[in-house]
């Protein structure tokens, strides 16, 4: 096997608020193979997103990556890189794409300078070249017209368009890794599906490889070929695409496909985990998903859950895997009122 | 009238925004945000309304209970005219339409405990103080799932989902008999989404409510809606029961919408269809059928962009707004007159909509 191009071991990213400290992620490992699409997957406060502001160094105050944490990337660790050397390795070797293409985008230049940019800071390219570049990458990402698009300024665009500036951008130095932090959230379902077929195409003709972030299973099974599923700060399941829609382990898993309305399959009343996300300053003793968990026994509140393996290239954080048959007996939730709040 | 008819009628109701340009705020233009939309909701349904970004659909629930005055047109809440109304009645009726909004932080009050943001309505339309008022808002933090004794809290300590809950334990407390859902559960994580449209559910069932429920995730509305309209641009593009919509979607736009949702199942390869550009703008909008310049059906020609399609009854209850679906009262004639040259086929690409 050859050696995966990003290598996640025990990452911790804390942060020290006056409410206590944080811990957004909390343990993470995980590998992104070359030419790999690995979707990460889970719900607000999960820490998806805190994991790849990691990857790129981007955490600010009161926050801080932990020390035993190890980014590897290159035959480098990230974690402990001189601000020099990120600087080169983003935007150059791993680049982003943010959510929302507005407040990514500075509303006082050009479309084809801000691409442009990327170009000269990285390649030190002249003007002209770096421009040049910039129309042929925004013409690459289907911008109809790019020659004269890209002297228009952000907001003459529609949304759709402005991802595509950000798809150019992040593609322009041909990066090994693309991280795209739900890159179609702020789309509209036909624009959504126009741009998730722009990456992938794109992806095909340069060989990068894309970490997917999003809250949405359905883009996850339809571009990722790996799946993580975050939960609380900590990784709760991981599995091939197939595999983990077709046999989801953790109950957390289980309980989101269940409670996302099918087209074509609909049921007389959703199924709901109750309760909410624990609050990251005072995540729960054992399983932190134990509280919601229609299967939790003694076990769960006193054993803090290791992933466990079930399956070739299948793990799951739940001790079901070694008492399985606690699934045929599920109870009522921990918590059975809407959740109480975080206070 | 009572108890027979539906409860909301609208006919051609149109609302345009004016585009104002120079020193003089001349009017240049105008976005026909909503542009002649005629539908019924009936007693105890929901009618979802679904689209993409700039269609119309929140514009229409607002100005059916006039927090968008319309440009024209008639909106009747059961056989009384709505816009007609002065300020009194308005009030009045208010209490039997509420909303809930999409976004339940700037939705609620900061300044004012959950309790005061309940009560409110209480207040305003006499129905209860004092005790009993305190009792009222108790009755009903329970009934959307929520502590009684949180009504002394601050919006900002509830999470998304509990303030959603919030809102709509306010639209409850007038006893309306219609609600308009305006994208409640879009700002809503996956697990939590699901626990408000349940308890949408079971609160329709419980107090006998009609709601009007607007929406853009498809699977949702199937969910949770008897009748479903298509929103494009301004229009009602197809309006048919859930089960035939989403079964056999007959407008092409519909058809594109439905197949490009993300299907949460690496096994289902489907077709999908892939629409073109991004959708026009509603001060602009294209001649004729307004989807024609996007179109994917193998008879488009001349006439779609030249005659506006009516809305017409396809099968049994299934509208939809299309001249080359047939059957249609835009006659064959009339189309190769506005330069058709491909009579009308039945275009259903199933396959690529269900996999």
């Amino acid at each position: 096997m050859t050696p995966p191009l990003l290598s996640i071991r025990n990452l911790r990213t804390w942060f020290y608020t006056e409410a206590g400290v944080a811990r957004a992620v909390d343990g993470v490992s995980f590998d992104i193979g070359a030419g790999e699409t690995l979707g990460l997957v889970g719900e607000s406060g999960s820490g998806k997103s805190v994991t790849a502001l990691s990857i790129l160094r981007l955490i600010q105050p009161p926050g801080r990556i932990e020390s035993g944490s190890a980014i590897e990337f290159d035959g480098k660790d990230i974690v402990t890189l001189g601000d020099e050397e990120i600087r080169h390795i983003r935007g150059n070797r791993i680049s982003m794409i943010f959510q929302e293409p507005m407040s990514a985008l500075n509303p006082v230049f050009t479309i084809g300078d801000q691409v442009a940019e990327v170009a000269r800071v990285h390649a030190g390219v002249s003007r002209k070249e770096a421009w040049d570049r910039a129309v042929e990458m925004l013409a690459l990402t289907g911008m109809p017209d790019a020659e004269s698009r890209a002297k228009q300024y952000p907001h003459q665009l529609s949304g759709g368009m402005r991802q595509r500036v950000l798809i150019a951008m992040a593609l322009m130095m041909k990066p090994a890794l693309v991280i795209a932090d739900e890159p179609t959230t702020a789309l509209d379902v036909t624009i959504q599906a126009q741009i998730l077929d722009l990456l992938l195409d794109l992806q095909k003709k340069i060989g990068t490889s894309i970490l997917m972030i999003t809250h949405d299973l359905g883009v996850i099974a339809e571009t990722a070929s790996r799946v993580i599923v975050m939960y609380a700060g900590e990784v709760v399941e991981q599995a091939e695409v197939d595999s983990l829609f077709a046999k989801p382990h953790h109950p957390y898993t289980e309980g989101l496909m269940h409670s996302m309305p099918h087209i074509g399959h609909d049921q007389e009343r959703l199924n709901v985990i109750p309760g909410t996300v624990p609050a990251p300053t005072e995540w729960p003793s054992g399983c932190r998903f134990r509280e919601r968990c229609p299967y939790s026994w003694d076990r769960c509140e006193t054993e803090h859950p290791p992933l466990y393996q079930i399956g070739e290239d299948h793990v799951s954080r739940c001790h079901l895997a070694i008492e399985p048959d606690r699934r045929n007996h599920p109870h009522p939730p921990v918590v059975v009122e809407a959740g109480v709040a975080a206070a | 009238m009572n108890g027979t008819g539906p409860l909301v009628s609208v006919r051609n109701l149109k609302k345009e925004f004016p585009i104002r340009k120079g020193v003089l705020s001349r009017q240049v233009g105008a976005v026909k945000a909503v542009n002649d939309v005629s539908f019924d909701v009936a007693r105890g349904e929901t009618l979802g309304v679904v689209g993409e970004s700039g269609c119309g659909k929140t514009t229409t629930g607002r100005a059916i209970l006039r927090l968008i005055e319309p440009t024209s047109g008639e909106i009747s809440f059961e056989g009384r005219d709505v816009r007609s109304m002065g300020t009194s009645e308005l009030r009045a009726l208010r209490r039997e339409m509420q909303i809930i909004f999409q976004d339940p932080v700037s939705s609620l009050n900061p300044r004012m405990s959950v309790g005061a943001i309940i009560r409110e309505g209480l207040t305003i339309h006499k129905l209860a103080e004092g005790a009993a008022a305190d009792a009222r808002v108790r009755q009903l933090l329970q009934e959307v799932g929520l502590r009684p004794e949180y009504s002394n809290r601050y919006p900002h300590e509830f999470s998304g989902g509990q303030r959603q809950r919030i809102g709509i334990a306010r639209a409850l407390s007038v006893e309306p008999k219609f609600i308009v859902c305006d994208e409640p559960v879009s700002a809503l994580d996956v697990s939590v989404q699901a626990q408000v449209i349940n308890l949408l559910e079971d609160l329709q069932r419980d107090h006998d409510l009609t709601y009007m429920f607007i929406a853009h995730d498809l699977s949702v509305v199937e969910h949770i809606a008897d009748r479903v309209a298509v929103m494009y641009l301004g229009k009602i593009v197809e309006l048919a029961t859930a089960d035939d919509l989403y079964r056999e979607p007959l407008m092409p736009y519909t058809q594109a919408l439905l197949s490009a949702v993300p299907v949460a199942d690496p096994k289902a390869r489907k077709e999908r269809i892939l629409l073109q550009g991004d959708v026009p703008s509603t001060a602009n909008p294209p001649s004729g059928c307004v989807f024609h310049p996007r179109c994917h059906h193998p008879a488009k020609d001349a006439a779609c962009a030249a005659l506006v399609p009516p809305l017409e009854e396809k099968t049994p209850g299934h509208f939809a707004a299309c001249i080359k679906q047939p059957p249609t009262t835009v006659s064959w004639e009339q189309q190769k007159e506005a330069g058709g040259v491909h009579p009308p086929e039945r275009y259903l690409p199933l396959a690529a909509v269900h996999a």
